[in-house]
């Protein structure tokens, strides 16, 4: 979707204004620390996938995503999975009274399995089924797509030209991932210039980005 | 409330009694293990961070066969040094070199490689630093300080798939003799991100 989180290209959104490294925390308040957590334990109970979280931030008002800081858009995200997914109910939220007790087949994930969850990650890769369409060097072109839905092709890709300089494999495709449908296509790394995304001021630099065949059209 | 500076991102006073308020909600039904949060903060407050990638990198300052694996292999070089898990199941780590100098960004969120790097901060995960790192690379990197030759190509990765990305800073002259150890003092988080070199010897460093 074209919301406020698809930040590439933006202007008049400030200063970088970071702070030095050796004096920035890794959380700026305890709040912080609780919803890095909650969000990660909820998780656990794979009621959502990456791409549905991501997708529950996005779909925010573009006006509240960009206001809200980094963790409340976390918060946010996560009170809309808990109740889209039946976790909690929308009136238990806004009680905080608890009103029936998690189904019996629910069990939160304990420490030792949380740790080892951490460790393990969730890779997304997948055996390929078909051979890739595209080859290193190959020219293609990101469709002008606007699909209403969760995408990773960034709105300033659309429509420009570049050059295929890696392949990465197959990759679970986010687009379809983010409703519960499980495909893989073949993930590659596309090279393109400044001057094709930005214009002709543009000049000695390169974006690479991760974009999925689908996204793609040779040329 | 405890702010990092960004004032139009500061969250309301209650945004700290709302998310107290869904925490003892969660633990109440049972969904959420009290002792599991602890765990997760305490791996990335206090394990997990860019003294990880600090390593990976002074490994491959100095041992050429870990260097070339790292730059084919990311996921399996960085595995070795025993860093793995979760935003670092598919690793790649770009090169920089007197030609080319390299720059990761997540402009659709805040895409980073934990494993190695912890969490991102900040200014990462900032709309000024997520809307203009694609746009305007050589901007951003002044605004670190740091000034590349007109000829010097920057390459600017933005982590749109599950591919995380680790920057091999340039080893800075003067540390072509210093040890391993010593060398991962010169490797600053920033460096490993691209806004910055790393640290000549002698100028402090990182922590």
């Amino acid at each position: 979707m074209n919301g406020g989180h698809d930040l590439g290209g933006m202007h008049g959104l400030g200063v970088i204004d970071a702070k030095p490294e050796e004096i920035e925390p890794v959380f700026h308040a305890e709040w912080e620390r609780r919803m890095l957590a909650l969000s990660l334990a909820s998780a656990a109970h794979g009621r959502w996938n990456i791409d549905v979280s991501r997708h529950a931030r996005e779909r925010q008002h573009p006006a509240d995503y960009l206001r809200n800081s980094y963790y409340e858009n976390w918060l946010v995200g996560l009170e809309t999975l808990l109740v889209e997914s039946g976790l909690i109910s929308a009136n238990e939220l806004a009680t905080g009274k608890a009103e029936a007790s998690a189904a019996p087949t629910l069990r939160a994930t304990g420490p030792a399995d949380m740790a080892a969850g951490l460790r393990k990650g969730h890779p997304v890769d997948v055996p390929p089924t078909e051979p890739p369409a595209f080859e290193i060097g190959s020219v293609v072109q990101v469709r002008n797509f606007n699909p209403t839905g969760h995408t990773r092709a960034p709105r300033y890709t659309r429509g420009r030209q570049g050059t295929i300089a890696g392949l990465h494999g197959c990759h679970i495709f986010p687009d379809t991932h983010s409703v519960e449908v499980e495909e893989a296509h073949h993930l590659y790394s596309v090279r393109f210039s400044a001057e094709e995304l930005w214009g002709s001021g543009a000049s000695g630099s390169a974006v690479f980005v991760d974009l999925w065949e689908p996204y793609l059209e040779g040329l | 409330m405890p702010h990092d500076g960004h004032d139009h991102t500061d969250p309301p006073d209650d945004l700290a009694l709302r998310v107290k308020a869904l925490e003892s909600l969660l633990v109440e039904k049972g969904l959420v293990d009290p002792a599991a949060l602890d765990v997760i903060i305490d791996t990335y407050e206090n394990k997990v961070g860019p003294r990880n990638g600090a390593q990976v990198v002074a490994r491959a300052w100095t041992d050429p066969k870990y260097k070339q694996l790292l730059l084919t292999d990311a996921t399996a070089a960085i595995a070795e040094l025993n860093y793995v898990g979760r935003q670092g199941e598919h690793m790649v780590c770009v090169e920089n070199t007197k030609d080319v100098h390299n720059l990761v960004v997540c402009t659709l969120c805040s895409c980073y490689p934990w494993p190695v790097l912890g969490l991102p901060p900040s200014w990462y995960k900032s709309a000024p630093y997520r809307s203009r790192a694609v746009s305007d690379p050589r901007g951003v990197l002044k605004e670190f300080g740091t000034e590349l030759d007109e000829d010097v190509e920057i390459r600017v990765w933005d982590s749109t798939s599950e591919v995380r990305y680790l920057v091999l800073p340039e080893k800075p002259d003067g540390a072509e003799n210093m040890p391993e150890d010593a060398l991962t003092n010169l490797v600053t988080r920033n460096s490993m991100i691209g806004v910055e070199k790393a640290s000549a010897p002698g100028t402090g460093g990182a922590l």
